[in-house]
């Protein structure tokens, strides 16, 4: 067992580091750099979803004034294939999907590039493409795993036996539609390739994963790679991985040596070359005994990934570890289709993994004459019912139950469609959420002592706007036993030491063990003796209970939703998630994040939504007046809590990680409220008026 | 987008003949639609002449009673303007349900007329579209409809008209005063916006050149108790799928005069005249309003996703309707 930091600075509510620099407009952001003369660069695309590029007609953007080069399949620089087809751009006359890269234009200004990148012609060869996700399809696939490498399929005991033995039972299919992450920041990297290596600066959720993903595809020496990333405005994952676009900064870059170059992806490029979710259809099975304990359940996936790169969403997951029942099976099939590459969007699996299986839930509880928070304390395992292993804690009765107490749930009316108020349908739903600790070795981390006796700390993390600066510097004065103001952090640069990336709630984990790791062995090291110049770097080894605990966070969203009765708007006056997340290391950050994931909840249960042409093969309504986010005037009231958990086993702050699970379960809370208010069962998400007309 | 010059218009007559006189020369109001569509691609004028400092930014009295609305006046200060606020609430109201308060702050009245449909085909010029290339073919015909027309759609079209202002002035008799190389007319705005028919590349009757200088409203006394209601699919900050702007005249029991036009419908907003004719004299009961509602939508063609405007049109007309005869019968 640890031993838990004592927290100090730990558990105020500083206000963000990077705050006033970001509100002063003083931050400067990767596409702001301010670099010499630099080029621009604006992606050609292919406007067909499947083929070959025969020939490029680019003589009228190169006879631009203005254009520098205009790259194409044929003359574009040599890359390391076999590694990432997602990256090996402009390296054969292939097209996989609309919207892939098949040149770019480099140019004086931005305005003469993307002019220019709109002259050129490409012919093609076509072939017909297929683009038409569906259950029927007979060339589903078992992917070896799923994301990031959990099994593919899970069973014990028979779920179709269980259910034609059961008294009641929930057989539905529900479905979540494809969501684009849509960072307020575009994709966005400027490149200098000279004698020195290669210098990125990239909006991204990770330099040193950057660096490792291009060094190899680009054939350098990881060394001769530098990248940093000191702000991001965002990146709900699809920063998290590289995306063909950093590579075509480093292609530019390498065409003009010693000359700066500049790339940002319109927001209409961003629908198909920065990742998105898949659609998922998922076949869920109750079935539960008389007094509503559930005998099985069971989640069966399908989802789709692109031809040349795979990536299996985890969307069976939490129905494997969320409740005990006796039969349990979860599957995921997978159509590998001519479209663009998914990717993590914010909590994947969780998120549209829990949107069904709690629908399900809902629906099983009325089946059964239960109260749906009644429904989910009965089924509360013991232990974690995927791996067999005791929780290192868990608290989800204690969510439901101070949910139910703070959003008045008592007073619920238990049959649906029975309160209309100034002809609005009303009513309140429930689900739960859940995320996993994540912790991978490896991440170090450095504490120097500085000439005035302040605490330097240097890491290669990120902060994409989460507030990790901040509270890695609270971590960090504590595990060294100073206040906050005596520690300066130094992230976003692979010039720090190694650290993974902003991703999978992993980063206080991460990150924040490794501070703690370097302070405790700078003071052993040291002790009072220490003087200017001293430092140390420390390495964070595997964390020892992870085989011995199944370690995840826990969460209640409640939601009252009203209805239209004529027009059948749907409008969410009240949303309250109430969190298990292990220690909060600052009540402001951490609300922030909660209620942005709860936010980011409601906009996927009402609006948002890629609208997939299969004629084409593209996302038709790129943009973000057609690609609706929820807007302020929909975000009504908003509460986020948490409830105090003290877990020895997760790390050093007993902290589980907080950036995805608000958005896990909101989409269900709403779709149940949205039942109860009007009686009308929503399996197929947006929750749109248009499903409550006739 | 292509390398265009600038040009700030002096008066009036040098603006049109500016403009009428270059093919590739368009006015330019706030720029909200028009600089959208440039970056994409989708309109490529060389010169922009920019009506905005022209004197045509005050909203006045007219003799008769009505006002008289300058074309530069911003969407923002229209909304807000007294006597359109007393005298014109569902003006007012239909401009506060359109874009966001920074659109609403650079848009011009004479732009939030002629802003062009946000058909997504139309705004990809990667994707056939007569609208934009006349004989290319319809993709929204077979595609993505949720936003598209059911009424007076043609096989070469079926787009809607963006406008919420629009609609109200539609419903409000407005007509728009427009200055050309040969002179100045007036065009009702019932008459501004054309059905798409064999040739959906013209939205309004309007020929290159001529400029929209204001919007007059007659004196209309039961447009003081008029009122505006948009359904969308986000509570702010999205266009409608459908909405309705009316007036209720009342007396003794029964409907004196009735003005309604909807929005999201079609090519243009709808003066629903089959509704309005089946209303005049009638009792305001719900069920009346319904029957003239499904009148009024009797020949509405669905395409593949928006068959819901149907009843979604009804419902909010109904409810409209009974709201504002359930506010003069109080
Ligand atoms: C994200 C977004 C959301 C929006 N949501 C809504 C909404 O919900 N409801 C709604 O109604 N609108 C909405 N709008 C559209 C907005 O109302 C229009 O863009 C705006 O009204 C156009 O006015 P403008 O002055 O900026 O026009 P401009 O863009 O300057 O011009 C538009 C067109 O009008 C022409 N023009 C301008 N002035 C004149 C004149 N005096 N005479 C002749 N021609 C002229 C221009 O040449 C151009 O063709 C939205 C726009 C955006 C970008
Ligand atoms: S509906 Fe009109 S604007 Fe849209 S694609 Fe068809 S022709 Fe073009």
């Amino acid at each position: 067992m640890t031993e838990l930091l004592r927290p100090r600075s730990m558990g105020q509510a500083r206000e963000r580091v990077d705050g006033a620099a970001k509100v002063t407009g003083r931050a400067r952001y990767a596409f702001e750099q301010p670099v010499e003369r630099p080029a621009y660069v604006h992606p050609v695309q292919a406007t067909i979803a499947r083929g070959r590029v025969r020939t490029m007609h680019t003589g009228d953007a190169a006879a631009l004034d203005g254009v520098l080069t205009v790259l194409t399949p044929d003359n574009a620089p040599l890359l390391a294939t076999g590694h990432d087809p997602e990256l090996e751009i402009l390296q054969s006359p292939e097209v996989a999907f609309r919207g892939q890269l098949i040149g770019a234009v480099i140019a004086e200004t931005p305005e003469t590039a993307r002019q220019a990148a709109g002259l050129v012609r490409a012919d093609y060869e076509r072939q017909p493409h297929d683009v038409t996700l569906s259950p029927e399809r007979d060339d589903l696939y078992r992917p070896d795993v799923v994301n990031p490498s959990l099994p593919t399929d899970t069973g014990q005991g028979d779920v179709d036996a269980a259910l034609r033995a059961a008294e009641h039972t929930v057989a539905a299919t529900y479905t979540t539609a494809m969501y684009h992450n849509n960072p307020m920041e575009p994709h966005a990297t400027v490149a200098l390739w000279d004698e020195g290596g290669l210098t990125l600066h990239d909006s991204t959720q990770g330099v040193h994963a950057m660096r490792e993903a291009v060094a190899p595809v680009l054939g350098l020496d990881k060394e001769r790679i530098r990248v940093i990333a000191r702000y991001v405005g965002g990146g709900f994952g699809s920063k998290g991985t590289a995306h063909a676009h950093i590579v075509l900064a480093a292609l530019a870059a390498k065409r003009m040596p010693g000359r700066p170059v500049k790339l940002a992806l319109t927001r209409q490029q961003m629908f198909s070359l920065a990742g998105y979710r898949t659609p998922t259809i998922q076949r869920v099975r109750l079935a539960a005994d008389a007094a509503g304990r559930l005998t099985a359940i069971g989640n069966d996936v399908v989802e789709q990934t692109s031809r040349i790169k795979e990536f299996a969403e985890q969307t069976g997951v939490p129905a494997r570890t969320t409740y005990a029942a006796p039969n349990r099976r979860t599957t995921h099939r997978l159509a590998a289709l001519d479209v663009p590459v998914p990717s993590w969007m914010r909590a994947p699996g969780e998120c549209p993994g829990m949107f069904g299986p709690e629908v399900a839930m809902d629906e099983l509880a009325e089946d059964c004459g239960l109260d749906p928070v009644e429904l989910r304390v009965r089924n509360e395992p013991e232990t974690d019912p995927d791996t067999g292993l005791p929780f290192s804690s868990r608290d989800l009765v204690g969510c439901l139950h101070e949910g139910a107490r703070r959003f008045g749930w008592q007073r619920r009316e238990r049959a649906p469609r029975s309160r209309i108020e100034d002809g609005w349908w009303t009513g309140t739903g429930v689900a739960s959420s859940t995320y996993p600790v994540h912790s991978a070795p490896g991440t170090s981390a450095t504490v120097r002592l500085g000439r005035d006796g302040s605490f330097e700390v240097l890491i290669g993390a990120v902060d994409i706007g989460t507030g990790a600066w901040t509270i890695l510097t609270q971590i960090a004065a504590d595990a060294l036993g100073v206040p906050a103001e005596d520690v300066h952090l130094h992230l976003g640069d692979t010039d720090l030491p190694q650290a993974p990336v902003a991703g999978g709630s992993s980063g206080t984990t991460n990150w924040g063990t490794a501070i703690v790791e370097a302070a405790r062995s700078f003071r052993e090291k040291y002790g009072a003796d220490a003087g200017p110049g001293d430092e140390l770097i420390a390495t964070v080894p595997a964390n020892p209970h992870s085989d011995r605990f199944a370690m995840r966070a826990f969460g209640a969203q409640f939601a009252e939703v009203r209805v239209h009765a004529a027009t059948g708007e749907v409008r969410v006056p009240r949303l309250l998630g109430v969190f298990a997340a292990g220690r909060i290391v600052n009540p402001r950050t951490a609300r922030s994040q909660f209620i942005g994931g709860m936010t980011m909840g409601l906009s996927m249960a009402l609006h948002e939504d890629s609208v997939f042409d299969e004629r084409f093969g593209f996302v038709v309504n790129h943009d973000l007046a057609e690609y609706h986010i929820a807007a302020c005037a929909d975000v009504e009231s908003i509460e986020a809590q948490w409830l105090d958990e003290h877990d020895p086993y997760v790390n050093p702050m007993g902290t589980k990680g907080i950036g995805e699970i608000g958005i896990v379960g909101t989409a269900a809370a709403i779709a149940n409220a949205a039942y109860h208010a009007t009686g009308v069962r929503i399996r197929d998400l947006p929750v749109t008026a248009d499903k409550f007309l006739d | 987008m292509i390398p265009f010059d600038y040009r700030r218009a002096e008066d009036t007559d040098g603006a049109v003949a500016t403009v009428a006189g270059n093919p590739r020369a368009a006015f330019l109001g706030g720029g909200t639609n028009l600089v959208d569509h440039m970056k994409l691609g989708v309109a490529e004028p060389e010169l922009l002449v920019d009506v905005t400092r022209l004197p045509l930014d005050r909203v006045d009295r007219l003799p008769g009673g009505g006002l008289r609305i300058g074309a530069a006046v911003r969407n923002s200060d229209l909304a807000a303007d007294h006597d359109v606020r007393e005298r014109y609430p569902v003006l007012s109201q239909a401009l506060l349900a359109g874009a966001s308060g920074q659109l609403r702050n650079l848009a011009t009245t004479g732009g939030n007329l002629l802003q062009r449909t946000r058909c997504v085909y139309f705004q990809d010029v990667t994707t056939p579209c007569n609208k934009r290339e006349p004989g290319q073919g319809c993709s929204a015909l077979e595609g993505y409809s949720r936003y598209h027309a059911v009424l007076g759609a043609s096989r070469h079209c079926v787009a809607v008209h963006p406008s919420d202002m629009a609609v109200a002035l539609t419903a409000l008799d407005a007509g728009v005063r427009v200055q050309g190389p040969d002179g100045e007319r007036t065009v009702a705005v019932a008459d501004l916006h054309r059905l798409p028919g064999e040739h959906p590349e013209w939205d309004t009757v309007l020929n290159h050149g001529e400029l929209i200088t204001a919007v007059e409203l007659p004196e209309l006394p039961m447009a003081a108790r008029s009122r505006y209601r948009k359904v969308r699919d986000r509570a702010s900050y999205a266009f409608a799928l459908v909405s309705v702007a009316a007036a209720l005249d009342l007396s003794g029991g029964t409907i004196r005069d009735v003005r309604i036009a909807l929005g999201g419908v079609a090519h243009k907003p709808w003066r629903a005249t089959l509704a309005e004719a089946a209303l005049r004299g009638a009792p305001p009961a719900a069920d009346e309003f319904r029957a003239a509602a499904e009148a009024e939508l009797a020949d509405a063609q669905p395409l593949r996703d928006n068959g819901f405007k149907v009843p979604m049109a009804r419902n909010t007309l109904v409810s409209v309707l009974s709201e504002l005869a359930g506010e003069e019968l109080r």
